[in-house]
């Protein structure tokens, strides 16, 4: 008895908005949409996974917002607070530490995964190009979030990090005093980084994401050429509910690891900024920027009578201009099938981008 | 060498007071007018100098150039010359070729003594160095008695090299000081002569004193002059002791002063501070010392059952209590800190156990248990907090391996509902397809 009313209030509710919202319109949309099953199907998984971990990053910075103090004199100790004395401020700010950690991870291995079973080709030029503006934001908001906490190792490597611009003849030094807002890394840096973080990239990011995911509903899921070439892909399931009950799975999945990860490997805080003591020996950048930094170790102090830091710098702007072109460069073989040299090409970056960070964190960082 | 190469001569004794301008050496900044005008365009004496075999003669003149005075426009004759318009050589006309150990105070003393003078050089400059050297036993021992071993002026500031006391090649340099004073107080000739001890030296180099000053290169380190004076040196009487150990450690001079045991030091001929902590070998102090040196000291005076004599032994009591609880407490925080917590703060707070620490042995100096206890007491209750927030922080991290435990079953059971989910929906899916 009980739970026949229970149902009807539910149907009651349903009725109510549905005749407001209209939302048993949305219903058949969510179920037309299919997703081909086939080898590949796990990457699928990957973008989901992505919207998964956005929305976590939201909701646990917004707790962190609640205690964070964005200046150099507060950010510290607010920090600290949070992880000492705040009921489970230590879970929210590791989950939140970690949950960037893979979000970063997630979207390499989304974009390389993308870029190999060459989903980009037409018509879906642009839901590259907007996932490789949302990949750039993910860095973004890691380069901007890691000063946050005015930590010595962070201050050092944001001071590093806004020198390298500076070698851009012309507006490189305007970057570089944009990026600090002043002559070096200071509170006046801290609080732009904070509003960079809070407010400016994550809003790009929902605009990108709501544009990502609008295409990705238009054109549907892409069936990779070598499934295709085998008469595979024709096989699917629907999007709602298998699709997304798969993908629930994926995120529970996620949200265990990076429990286990906070408790296991809490965030940590280290020692407050000091501006006027030495840099600390090792200072490293996080680890996705870590391949472009050990690179630019590399580089000769001149190259063909350019600052070698400077060719660096264009050689790395030149890649990212490669990544986001990259669905009007590969027009595929000339018997139509796929030109093997993009995905040498992939395979290799793959490859120096790993060499490099296991370099960077091996290496002697004195020489 | 001509009469107007002299600078100036309004006196005899003031024409050679740069050369005991070694106060100058204080100045710095660029040289009046004044005195660019006073230097000769060309310094005949150093030309001629420079020529001369004999080593004592040409010495001079080669050191000189880099001579805090000749920087400041003072030449040769400025000390050695004779009165405008006379031969510069004849001694009737106040030239004067090496003054005698007698005369080099009053020489340096005519300028240096001279606080008008003075001021168009350096106006922060004392002007008493003379009057303090007089006041000195060296100072004493070369008027009364002509003593050939004292220190003059240019025992320490050598004429013809005379550099600032900030410059690292001064004979007064900090660091160089105890050398300086060890070059004559280290000879045992020169100290036999006068029935001295020679080990004052190697004493100060073993001290705390001199190994801040040696090894941590610590400027600021008392080095001879900061207890003996320089221009007044004298050992410090009994009674002044503890004043000159008190300008660097003033709270326990002044708990020692106060603590009645400084007039009965001076009757038992005990010479107060370093009773116990030595004079120029000072050690660093341990609490041991505590217990240790005060059974051999207090003895002296207290009998075996008069409980003030080993008052000693309770403070190092109280004390190692304190340090037994800082080491609990920290034990416990670096533990959670190992695991993970976050105890920044809580091991910032527990530095006030160390400050607890040095107040309890500065308050040993009170000879008085309660104002130690009291110190230990403040200590203790930081020590306490900080081993109370170790344990919750340890706590913590169980509540957190628990908790995790808990929730990845949660989040397991919702991952098999939705597996099971899944499987029904597509065997349904599968069912109502068409045969």
């Amino acid at each position: 008895m009980t739970e026949q009313r229970h149902a009807g209030a539910m149907r009651r509710l349903w009725q109510w908005l549905d005749y407001r919202v209209g939302l048993s319109e949305l219903l058949p949309l969510a179920r037309k949409k299919r997703v081909p099953i086939h080898r590949h199907t796990f990457w699928y998984y990957m973008g989901g996974m992505l919207v998964f971990l956005f929305m976590l990053q939201v909701a646990t910075g917004v707790l962190l917002l609640f205690y964070y103090r964005p200046s150099s004199e507060g950010a510290f100790e607010s920090i600290q607070f949070l992880m000492a004395e705040v009921e489970f401020g230590w879970l929210i700010r590791s989950i939140h530490a970690w949950g960037a950690n893979l979000m970063v991870f997630t979207a390499f291995v989304h974009m390389f995964s993308v870029y190999l079973l060459k989903a980009y080709r037409a018509p879906r030029e642009l839901t590259w190009m907007t996932g490789a503006g949302l990949l750039f934001l993910a860095m973004g908001l890691g380069f901007t979030g890691y000063l946050l906490p005015w930590n010595e190792l962070a201050f050092f490597a944001t001071r590093v990090g806004t020198e390298i611009p500076a070698v851009i003849p012309g507006v490189g030094p305007f970057i570089r005093e944009f990026l600090r807002g002043g002559d070096d890394v200071t509170g006046a840096t801290l609080t732009r980084f904070y509003a960079l973080h809070i407010s400016v990239l994550p809003g790009l990011m929902i605009l990108l994401v709501g544009l990502h995911v609008l295409l990705v509903q238009r054109h549907g899921m892409s069936v990779p050429p070598s499934v295709e070439a085998e008469g595979g892909g024709k096989t699917s399931i629907s999007f709602f509910p298998n699709f997304v009950l798969r993908d629930l799975v994926g995120w529970l999945s996620a949200l265990a690891i990076l429990a286990a990860m906070a408790a296991f490997f809490p965030a940590e805080l280290g020692e407050k900024a000091d501006p006027f003591a030495s840099a600390p020996i090792g200072i490293k950048p996080e680890w996705y920027f870590m391949f472009m930094f050990q690179s630019l170790k590399y580089f000769p102090a001149r190259v063909l009578g350019v600052e070698g830091e400077l060719v660096g710098v264009l050689a790395f702007g030149f890649m990212a201009a490669v990544l986001v072109l990259m669905p009007f460069l590969d027009r595929g073989g000339k018997d139509g099938r796929p030109d093997p040299f993009w995905n040498i090409l992939a395979w290799g970056t793959l490859l120096y981008i790993i060499v490099l960070t296991y370099v960077g964190y091996t290496a002697d960082s004195t020489l | 060498m001509t009469a107007h190469e002299s600078p100036r001569a309004p006196s005899p004794i003031r024409a050679f007071a740069p050369l005991a301008g070694l106060l100058l050496a204080f100045s710095v900044g660029p040289a009046p007018a004044m005195a660019v005008q006073q230097r000769p365009t060309a310094d005949a004496c150093i030309e001629c100098h420079l020529t001369l075999d004999e080593d004592r003669l040409s010495a001079p003149a080669t050191m000189f150039e880099t001579d805090i005075h000749a920087e400041r426009g003072f030449g040769c004759l400025a000390c050695h010359g004779a009165r405008k318009n006379s031969d510069a050589l004849d001694p009737s006309a106040g030239f004067l070729s090496k003054p005698s150990r007698r005369e080099i105070p009053e020489l340096c003393g005519s300028c240096h003594s001279d606080a008008a003078f003075m001021r168009d050089y350096d106006p922060s400059l004392r002007v008493d160095q003379v009057l303090e050297y007089r006041s000195s036993i060296h100072g004493q021992r070369l008027m009364e008695e002509d003593d050939a071993d004292v220190a003059t002026c240019v025992s320490c500031h050598p004429a013809h090299a005379t550099r600032p006391p900030s410059d690292t090649e001064s004979s007064v340099y900090p660091s160089r000081v105890a050398e300086l004073c060890g070059s004559c107080h280290g000879d045992p000739e020169i100290m036999g002569r006068h029935d001295i001890g020679t080990e004052q030296l190697e004493d100060y180099k073993g001290s705390v004193h001199g190994k801040l000053m040696y090894e941590e290169e610590d400027l600021t380190a008392p080095t001879c002059n900061d207890c003996h004076g320089n221009h007044g040196a004298a050992p410090p009487g009994l009674a002044s002791v503890a004043n000159v150990c008190g300008e660097c450690h003033s709270m326990m001079a002044t708990l020692f002063s106060e603590n009645g045991h400084a007039d009965l030091f001076i009757e038992q001929d005990l010479p107060g501070c370093a009773t116990c902590h030595a004079n120029h070998a000072v050690e660093e102090v341990t609490d041991e010392a505590l217990t240790l040196r005060s059974e051999e000291i207090c003895g002296q005076c207290h009998e075996d059952d008069d409980p003030f004599g080993h008052e000693f032994v309770e403070m190092k009591r109280l004390v190692d209590s304190l340090k037994a609880q800082h080491a609990a407490g920290l034990t416990l925080l670096e533990e959670a800190e190992n695991a993970g917590m976050e105890v920044g703060q809580a091991l910032f707070e527990l530095e006030g156990v160390n400050t607890a620490l040095t107040k309890a042995r500065t308050a040993v100096h009170s000879f008085r248990v309660d104002p130690v206890k009291e110190e230990v007491e403040a200590g203790l209750e930081i020590a306490e907090a900080a081993r109370r927030r170790g344990i919750e922080a340890l706590e913590e991290h169980r509540f957190r391996r628990v908790g995790l435990a808990l929730s990845t079953a949660v989040i397991a059971l919702l991952i098999v509902g939705l597996l099971l989910k899944i499987k029904d929906i597509e065997e349904r899916a599968t069912e109502s397809l068409p045969p």
